[in-house]
């Protein structure tokens, strides 16, 4: 199934609102052009010229404080201006009440749009509804993507394993509820990743979870065997409706990542975590603070991957 | 007609005339990616510099990102943390309207404020957009609107000029 809306005519990113679709290229693309931005953090001024005069607004209708402040920072060091809002809402008449907003900012001669939503599909609905000439970012909605988070994943993947063929990487956690799981899945596989696993208990999976092309265990002791790459999961209470758990001490028995289970994978695996960490929940604190964990280097590289992002969708599109 | 090694002979000569002219105390050389980096490279070796070459890539300074967007071979910039003060030789293959000079000095200004900056280009073509000029060059040369020079490397460099047809 192909996204068409976030390509253009010539095949280069419009919007960005999920991994699925896109190609290894475009995604490699992405990559390497978020490589070049990382230098602009060691520059004395800490800004590019390449979005100067272009507004950006940041529609948050859902609390985020790393995401919505890493997005803030990379367009402001691309000079582009930049505005916050955070928009609390009712869970009905959104339809309506979410168009009203758009047109309104659009008449503020806007430029983009970043996105989330507690609603999947609400960044999508835009970009269809949106002003030609506006591009818009998916940062996380509801339980469908969040695929800039999933980029700066693979980026900090890629800096340190250099080659995605090889590896072997462990989600581990709430699938179910994660818009970051999915996005990760397909960026994974679009890259040409040799297994991504996923590991959780059978009340945290979507049903039929094999077809998004992953293997599965509930067990984390075998699951961990061989593994390059373990992406732990928030485990997202505000989000469980049901009682998939019978406690948190039970999950963080049996899958909460500790420095004895971390040894299970291969010696040279790193951690990840897209933040923010339940502490004792889902992760041990040794494991989090320890040497294999990269958590903070994915906080940095989402500054320059949200620049790389942002600067491409931004191209000229001509008229479409 | 255009001999590589005869225009790093001339551009080498003319740069130790403006090092001695305007008195650069150690200075730092820059090549602007991909010619520029090439020349430099040469370059250095000649003037038996030291520290490490930097690399400028001006893609994200470019003036004409509302036309065609990112370049999509951007390599990231390799600069030293201290071009405060410093004396910079700047250096790329050819001068032609300007503008990729005009987007290197601003991004070198990014990294900090420099002393002095000099130009050194291996060829300086007519054709200039904007107030900016080489110190010096290899060689001066006229060409029509249609003719580019073209510069292959890294190893062997070579110059040529090619002729396209013209109709822009």
């Amino acid at each position: 199934m192909t996204d068409n809306l976030q390509l253009n005519a010539e095949g280069k990113l419009k919007h960005f609102l999920t991994i699925e679709g896109l190609s290894q290229a475009l995604l490699t693309e992405i990559l390497d052009t978020a490589e070049s931005f990382v230098g602009v953090s060691d520059q004395q001024i800490k800004k590019v010229p390449l979005l100067r005069g272009k507004t950006i607004v940041n529609l948050f209708f859902e609390n985020s404080t790393r995401t919505r402040t890493t997005f803030e920072l990379a367009a402001k060091r691309l000079s582009a201006d930049v505005l916050s809002m955070s928009i609390a809402t009712s869970s009905t008449s959104k339809g309506e009440s979410l168009l009203d907003t758009i047109r309104n900012l659009e008449a503020m001669f806007v430029d983009m749009f970043v996105v989330r939503h507690a609603i999947s599909g609400a960044a999508h609905f835009i970009a269809q509804h949106t002003a030609p000439h506006i591009s818009v970012i998916n940062a996380g909605d509801g339980q469908h993507a969040h695929p800039t988070q999933a980029m700066l994943d693979m980026f900090t993947i890629r800096q340190i394993k250099k080659d995605f063929a090889p590896l072997r990487v462990a989600i581990i956690g709430d699938i179910l509820h994660s818009r970051v799981a999915r996005s990760q899945i397909q960026a994974l596989n679009a890259l040409g990743t040799a297994e991504v696993r996923v590991i959780a208990p059978k009340t945290l999976l979507p049903a039929h979870v094999e077809t998004l092309g992953v293997t599965v265990s509930h067990n984390l002791t075998e699951g961990l065997q061989d593994i390059d790459v373990i992406i732990m999961l928030r485990l997202q209470k505000e989000r469980m409706t049901s009682a998939l758990l019978p406690s948190e001490s039970e999950y963080f028995k049996c899958f909460g990542l500790t420095e004895s289970k971390l040894k299970i994978a291969k010696p040279d695996a790193i951690v990840m975590h897209p933040g923010p960490i339940n502490r004792g929940v889902e992760i041990e604190s040794n494991v989090a603070d320890g040497p294999q964990s990269v958590i903070l280097k994915q906080v940095s590289n989402g500054i320059a991957v949200r620049m790389a992002i942002m600067s491409m969708a931004m191209q000229p599109h001509g008229v479409s | 007609m255009l001999d590589i090694n005869c225009l790093l002979d001339n551009l080498e000569t003319g740069l130790n005339r403006v090092i001695h002219e305007r008195k650069l105390a150690q200075p730092l050389m820059i090549g602007l990616r991909t010619g520029g980096v090439w020349v430099a490279e040469a370059l250095h070796q000649r003037l038996n510099i030291q520290e490490p070459l930097g690399l400028l890539d001006i893609s994200f300074y470019r003036d004409d990102f509302s036309q065609i967007g990112v370049h999509p071979n951007v390599k990231p910039s390799q600069l030293p943390p201290n071009i405060e003060g410093r004396d910079i030789i700047l250096v790329d293959d050819v001068f032609y309207t300007g503008r990729t000079v005009r987007a290197a000095l601003n991004e070198i200004f990014d990294y900090g404020r420099p002393k002095q900056v000099v130009l050194g280009v291996l060829i300086e073509r007519n054709g200039k957009q904007i107030p900016i000029s080489p110190d010096c060059s290899g060689e001066q040369v006229i060409l029509a609107a249609n003719q580019r020079i073209k510069l292959t490397g890294p190893e062997p460099l070579a110059i040529h000029i090619e002729t396209t047809a013209s109709h822009d």
